[in-house]
């Protein structure tokens, strides 16, 4: 007969504490994402350290008068200087409402219609030939415009000014059509209408399908529908979606470029060839610059910067918010 | 014997249906065409405009007259419905057929083996090519790739897998830094990086602010992907007692690689063609330029948009046919990002 010896083991030691692989990888990843907040806040800080100067001797005349002029002596220091942003920021807003005005119905029609009413295989081709079209390039989208868009837009805005031009922002002094504002915004609408499109569809999708159902069953007729339980469901949604098109037409550089007349004097006509854009100045002025005017246009950078982020902010705030609310 | 019953469809239009649509639809072609002989108006969008416009309104009487005015506001609408699709797919069809229409004459052999080292854009179309903006587009991608997956993926990742404290305005700020205009990137690293540190253009300059642009589209996309892999796998795998970082490494990420490469190419497709920090910072150069480090690097946008500005009816055309290999590129990128990302992401 043998002996048993009872061997008891000394108990475990019971951790939650992560290994140390677990924490270089929690480290890394957490260091990856924290990379946003650094870009954004560099971002902000490089663009306000450089045009700090100019910010300072302009003050808030950079965002309220409308001259933009340097002239230095031959040696290439500055005798005189005279930044101002507002015409470019009047033309800039001005485009993109114009923008927004025309993309926000034409979007919202064809996210319904890829939601509620196209047969399946047609929707998947729609949707594909929408998202393709928000990854073209903007130069495509600028010279497009200058070369096939443009002559149809003026003869659109020949008939606005002549049928219309009773209304103020139809009216012009001097009949100049050319690279006005109204082309620049079109352009921008036609960039803009797959960015809305999509996300009204997304929000759309999300309507409560019971409800759809219950007002199909009371008899409603499609439109019935759509009135009473989609639009009422999505409109915040389809605000914010606008607003999201409204941020990217501020910032649309090329395309704006190549087919806006940039003046530097606020016009609010928009059918009138004289416009302005902040970006849009930067590319114009960047090439012969004298580094105290290079300063300037960083300072103009930082206001666009600004500008983009606060309308974007919203516009996500307000998607999110409507995303969650469900019904 | 039994007889089988065909189902029937009551809500099928009836042939006296149908043929009222096809009336309707003769009439408002017919009237297009007089209104635009009658009228100063002319051109196909008028034609188009006249003929959509009483379409909508007779269709809408016509279903007064029938059903009353519940039915006419519904066909109007699904007149306004047609009509906001066809808007906005006709940009689409425009811009892809002038593409093809003007770019194909400039594409020859000889654009794909030459740069314009001994060549202006107003030379005749035999001289020079774009060799150098495809090898500097490429190598202006590869940069960027290699500088914003790690970064990209790695926010997914923070915001997925950790779910820390910072979550909520990680997000909220990857959103904000989509929304960044190209121009202020390039703006950035000329102020942050080129003035004060190497004072010169160079192809690196202009991957740094691409890196910018792209990281927000890697992340959010992947964001999305990492969110559909289901959480049993990851239970299983803490389950078999794996760490976090090997379950991430051997179990999440193998399961959304398809998703993840989807990502990594819509955001190539997003940066291809960007061509405002292009402008600012990488200097453009006419040779083929191997060294990202130093000297000017040509790129596809830097080469359309030198040629449209020449302005001669050879540059332009070699402008179109840039375009041509540029939307080329992206529409191979995108169909490829497409098929990836419609197979299952678990196999």
């Amino acid at each position: 007969m043998s002996t048993l010896e009872l061997v008891v083991p000394a108990p475990r030691k019971i951790t939650t504490e992560p290994r140390r692989s677990d924490k270089v990888f929690r480290g890394v990843v957490t260091a990856g994402g924290l990379s946003s907040l650094l870009l954004l806040g560099l971002i902000a800080i490089f663009l306000g350290y450089r045009g700090f100067e100019v910010l300072k001797q302009e003050g808030i005349g950079f965002i309220t008068q409308s001259d933009w002029a340097i002239s230095t002596d031959d040696a290439g220091n500055v005798i005189e200087s005279n930044f101002g942003l507002a015409a470019m920021l009047v033309g800039t807003i001005l485009c993109s409402i114009i923008a927004v005005v025309i993309a926000l119905p034409i979007s919202v029609f064809c996210a319904l219609y890829l939601n509620f009413y196209a047969p399946g295989w047609l929707k998947k081709t729609l949707v594909t030939v929408i998202d393709l079209m928000a990854a073209f390039p903007s130069i495509l989208f600028g010279i497009w415009g200058f070369l096939v868009l443009m002559p149809s837009v003026e003869y659109w805005a020949k008939l606005l000014h002549r049928n219309l031009g009773f209304i103020p922002v139809f009216d012009m002094k001097v009949p100049v059509f050319t690279r006005s504002p109204f082309v620049a915004g079109v352009v921008l609408a036609i960039m803009i209408i797959p960015i809305i499109t999509s996300v009204s569809r997304e929000i759309f999708s999300q309507a409560p399908l019971d409800r759809i159902q219950a007002a199909y069953a009371l008899g409603a007729t499609r439109w019935a529908m759509i009135k009473a339980v989609v639009l009422p469901h999505g409109r915040s949604g389809v605000i914010g979606g606008a607003m999201l098109g409204l941020g990217r037409a501020m910032g649309e550089t090329v395309a704006v470029f190549t087919v806006l007349n940039i003046v530097f004097q606020i016009n609010w006509q928009m059918l009138l060839g004289a416009g302005g854009n902040v970006a849009s100045l930067i590319i114009l002025k960047f090439g012969d610059a004298s580094p105290y005017e290079i300063k300037a246009l960083m300072a103009a950078g930082l206001v666009l910067f600004l500008l983009t982020l606060i309308v974007n902010g919203l516009a996500n705030l307000i998607v999110k918010t409507t995303g969650k609310s469900g019904r | 014997m039994a007889t089988s019953v065909q189902p029937t469809k009551p809500w099928k239009p009836s042939i006296r249906e149908r043929a009222n649509d096809v009336v309707i639809f003769l009439i408002s072609i017919i009237s297009s065409f007089v209104v635009v002989a009658m009228t100063p108006m002319k051109g196909k969008l008028a034609y188009f405009a006249i003929f959509f416009i009483s379409y909508a309104f007779l269709t809408s009487i016509f279903k007064a007259t029938q059903r009353g005015s519940a039915a006419a506001k519904d066909a109007l609408v699904n007149s306004l419905v047609a009509i906001g699709t066809i808007v906005t797919v006709i940009p689409a069809a425009s811009i892809l057929a002038t593409v093809l229409k003007k770019g194909l004459p400039g594409i020859s052999f000889g654009l794909f083996t030459h740069d314009m080292g001994l060549a202006t854009p107003t030379d005749p179309l035999s001289n020079g090519g774009l060799l150098h903006a495809i090898t500097g587009t490429l190598t202006l991608v590869v940069i960027a790739l290699i500088l914003s997956v790690p970064i990209g993926i790695s926010t997914a990742l923070y915001l997925i897998e950790i779910k820390g404290r910072f979550t909520a305005p990680i997000r909220f700020l990857v959103q904000a830094m989509s929304g960044v205009p190209s121009i202020v990137a390039g703006l950035f690293i000329l102020s942050a990086i080129l003035y004060p540190i190497t004072k010169a253009y160079s192809g690196l300059m202009g991957s740094l602010a691409l890196t910018i642009l792209m990281i927000p589209t890697i992340a959010r996309t992947s964001e999305e992907v990492l969110n559909l892999i289901p959480n049993e796998l990851r239970e299983a795998g803490t389950a078999l007692g794996a760490t976090q970082w090997r379950t991430v490494a051997m179990i999440v990420l193998p399961a959304a690689k398809s998703g993840l490469i989807t990502a990594i190419i819509l955001g190539v497709a997003r940066i291809a063609g960007e061509t405002a920090p292009i402008l600012l910072l990488t200097g453009g150069g006419d040779k083929v330029n191997p060294n990202a480090f130093n000297g000017p690097m040509g790129s596809l946008p830097y080469y359309i948009w030198k040629a449209f500005n020449a302005g001669s009816p050879e540059a332009i055309t070699r402008a179109w046919a840039g375009l041509l290999v540029l939307v080329g590129l992206v529409l191979i990128l995108f169909t490829s990002a497409r098929f990836l990302g419609s197979r299952e992401i678990l196999k």
